[in-house]
């Protein structure tokens, strides 16, 4: 075979001829800008974006402008209904409830945030390892996840607080022990689901490792269904402290989350009614935005999931 | 189909096995004996009652024979409610529990199913509006506070029923709605949904084609398919209703076992918190083990997969 070689003088330089080219329609646009596109053309699900971050805000600011303490004992204003000075009125000890519901608006969030993230870490760490080696260890830590799965997390969750004696940390760690197995199922889905992906086999032979496979190509692909896990995990979680706090087993007092102050002003509520309507309404308000918004977000990330 | 009934009754085993075990040797770390809150008593009498439910013995003892009394059915003795045995207690007030849980779930599936179906029929039109608002409300309104609502404008206002207690059979409706609203909206929205996928299907529109008549279409080729995910649901439905009765028997003053559940854990009575978790622990795996195997039948598809799991 004859040696073939090439000079320089053998190539000439074509310009950029735009016209040559494929014309371009439309501009080239991210997943996640259409995503953004699809979400931000959703008026409801943006609203309820909107009203949760005034929430969050509130929670932030709420307990330090209406000038009276959260945990302040006024024996003499017991039970008062909303005026100038209480603006939501006062519980059976004389305590602000409008500090205390945004008080307790700001612990009901952390205590879904918290538990949604505690998810997240969990699921993807042991979905990611299921999903990525499969064989064996994902049969093992699939058949463990199953026997978890099927012990009704709500028993497990209250034996636990009992133990531990209830406190937010207690809370959140409770929630998440059982919460992280449906995390790592999705997770695993979608790691096996694009494994196979040409990509993945691109930098596998570019001789990307493991971890680098793991966390810039697989996670950052699957991520559409973890946000959505995520954000209706908030507030199954805010749902689920306030049922302990029914139970007795919510956030201790001075601090009170939005259950335990429902569950205080449920006994009286005939009587005393703005004890509970206001932090229901804020907590019923809370789980509406939160519900719609992560159906929102839903459609907008996965197309195909859209129903 | 036997193979798959009794692999799926040999996980629901093990996973008794695994709640069982689990509530003793939690209960076994917490600090301090049950007794310590009460009146000082005397050694002896102490003794006594070490002696009567066997705290004395070696906690490996203990297990075997806390496992041994479960296989015979038998859950010790209530350690604050005047030592009555659990099992009884369970025996006394499962009645109640079990009456509004079991309406509860007939009205969710009549009112999920009704509303998704229509909804689904009138697609984008105003009674599907309607459906969704019903089906998001639901989700995100609890329970305490439906049930107070409901007894507040129900009974205390109009004072159309009373507000607490079973003793009519009027008494039931607050309690049943309160513990329906949830599990309905879920069942409206899932049914809904397939609902709309099944009606765009292939299969409906040959049915259509070949000239069968609209309710024939929908009983026997559309219902059929979208009450598929429905019945997985019936598993976390019996979880909500369960979590459910345990505040709306505590808010509309019923001797559930939802109520003693309440007590027990205020009281830190740790042989009926023990009961109580398993005998909850007993009912949600039997409706999960009900939900695979009528799945199994439901679907034919289901013997073709191999094995459990998800994903």
């Amino acid at each position: 075979m004859k040696d073939q070689s090439f000079t320089p003088d053998q190539f000439t330089k074509l310009g950029n001829d735009k016209k040559s080219s494929e014309p371009v329609v439309r501009e080239s646009i991210s997943a996640w800008k259409d995503a953004w596109q699809r979400l931000s053309s959703n008026k409801i699900a943006m609203l309820s974006l909107i009203i949760l971050l005034l929430v969050s805000l509130m929670a932030i600011i709420g307990p330090h402008i209406s000038g009276q303490d959260f945990q302040t004992n006024h024996l003499k204003e017991k039970n008062l209904s909303p005026s100038g000075t209480y603006w939501f009125g006062t519980d059976d000890l004389g305590r602000d409830l409008f500090s205390r519901t945004w008080m307790g608006a700001g612990i009901s969030l952390q205590v879904g945030l918290y538990a949604a993230l505690a998810d997240l870490a969990l699921g993807v760490i042991i979905g990611g390892i299921m999903g990525y080696f499969g064989g064996r260890v994902d049969e093992i830590l699939n058949r463990f996840c199953e026997i978890l799965y099927s012990i009704p997390s709500m028993l497990i969750i209250i034996l636990l607080i009992v133990i531990m004696s209830p406190s937010m940390f207690t809370i959140v760690l409770a929630l998440s022990i059982t919460g992280w197995i449906s995390m790592a199922w999705i997770v695993r889905g979608q790691i096996i689901q694009l494994k196979n992906q040409e990509y993945v086999m691109a930098a596998q032979a570019l001789g990307a490792n493991t971890a680098r496979i793991l966390f810039r190509h697989l996670i950052p692909n699957a991520m559409g269904p973890i946000i959505v896990t995520l954000t209706l995990t908030v507030p199954s979680a805010i749902f689920a402290e306030a049922f302990l706090s029914f139970l007795g087993l919510g956030v201790q007092s001075p601090a009170a989350s939005l259950g335990t102050m429902i569950n205080d002003a449920i006994k009286a509520w005939t009587l005393y009614p703005w004890r509970m309507i206001f932090p229901a309404a804020v907590i019923s308000i809370t789980m509406l935005c939160f519900n719609i918004f992560g159906d929102g977000l839903r459609d907008a990330l996965d197309p195909k999931m859209k129903k | 189909m036997v193979k798959y009934i009794l692999k799926k009754f040999l996980s629901m085993f093990v996973s008794l096995f695994v709640l069982a075990s689990a509530t003793f040797f939690l209960m076994k770390i917490i600090p301090g004996d049950p007794f310590l809150k009460e009146k000082a008593i005397p050694e002896k009498i102490k003794e006594h009652l070490f002696a009567m439910y066997g705290l004395d013995q070696p906690v490996w003892k203990q297990y075997l024979m806390y496992l041994n009394n479960l296989l015979h059915g038998d859950l010790g003795m209530s350690m604050k409610q005047q030592y009555m045995s659990v099992g009884r207690i369970i025996k006394d007030s499962f009645i109640y529990s079990a009456q509004i849980g079991l309406f509860a779930v007939i009205v969710s599936l009549a009112a999920g199913l009704i509303l998704g179906i229509i909804a689904a029929l009138n697609h984008r039109k105003w009674l599907d509006s309607v459906t969704i608002i019903i089906a998001v409300l639901g989700v995100s309104i609890p329970n305490f506070l439906a049930a107070s609502i409901l007894q507040y404008v129900l009974g205390s206002k109009l004072q159309w029923l009373n507000v607490s207690g079973l003793n009519d059979p009027t008494d039931f409706i607050m309690p049943v709605l309160a513990l329906s609203f949830l599990p309905a909206a879920f069942i409206a929205r899932l049914t809904r949904s397939t609902m709309l996928e099944v009606l765009s299907a292939d299969y409906i529109k040959t049915a259509r084609a070949k000239g069968l008549s609209g309710r024939i279409i929908l009983v026997r080729h559309a219902l059929r398919n979208a009450i598929l995910p429905v019945v997985t649901y019936i598993g976390p439905m019996t979880a909500n209703i369960i979590t459910g009765s345990v505040v709306v028997e505590q808010i509309f003053g019923i001797g559930g076992i939802g109520k003693y559940f309440v007590q027990s854990i205020t009281n830190r009575d740790y042989t009926l918190i023990m009961g109580l978790t398993l005998f909850y622990g007993i009912i949600l795996m039997a409706a999960r083990f009900v939900t695979d195997v009528a799945y199994g039948f439901v679907d034919p598809r289901i013997k073709l997969t191999r094995g459990g799991g998800k994903g």
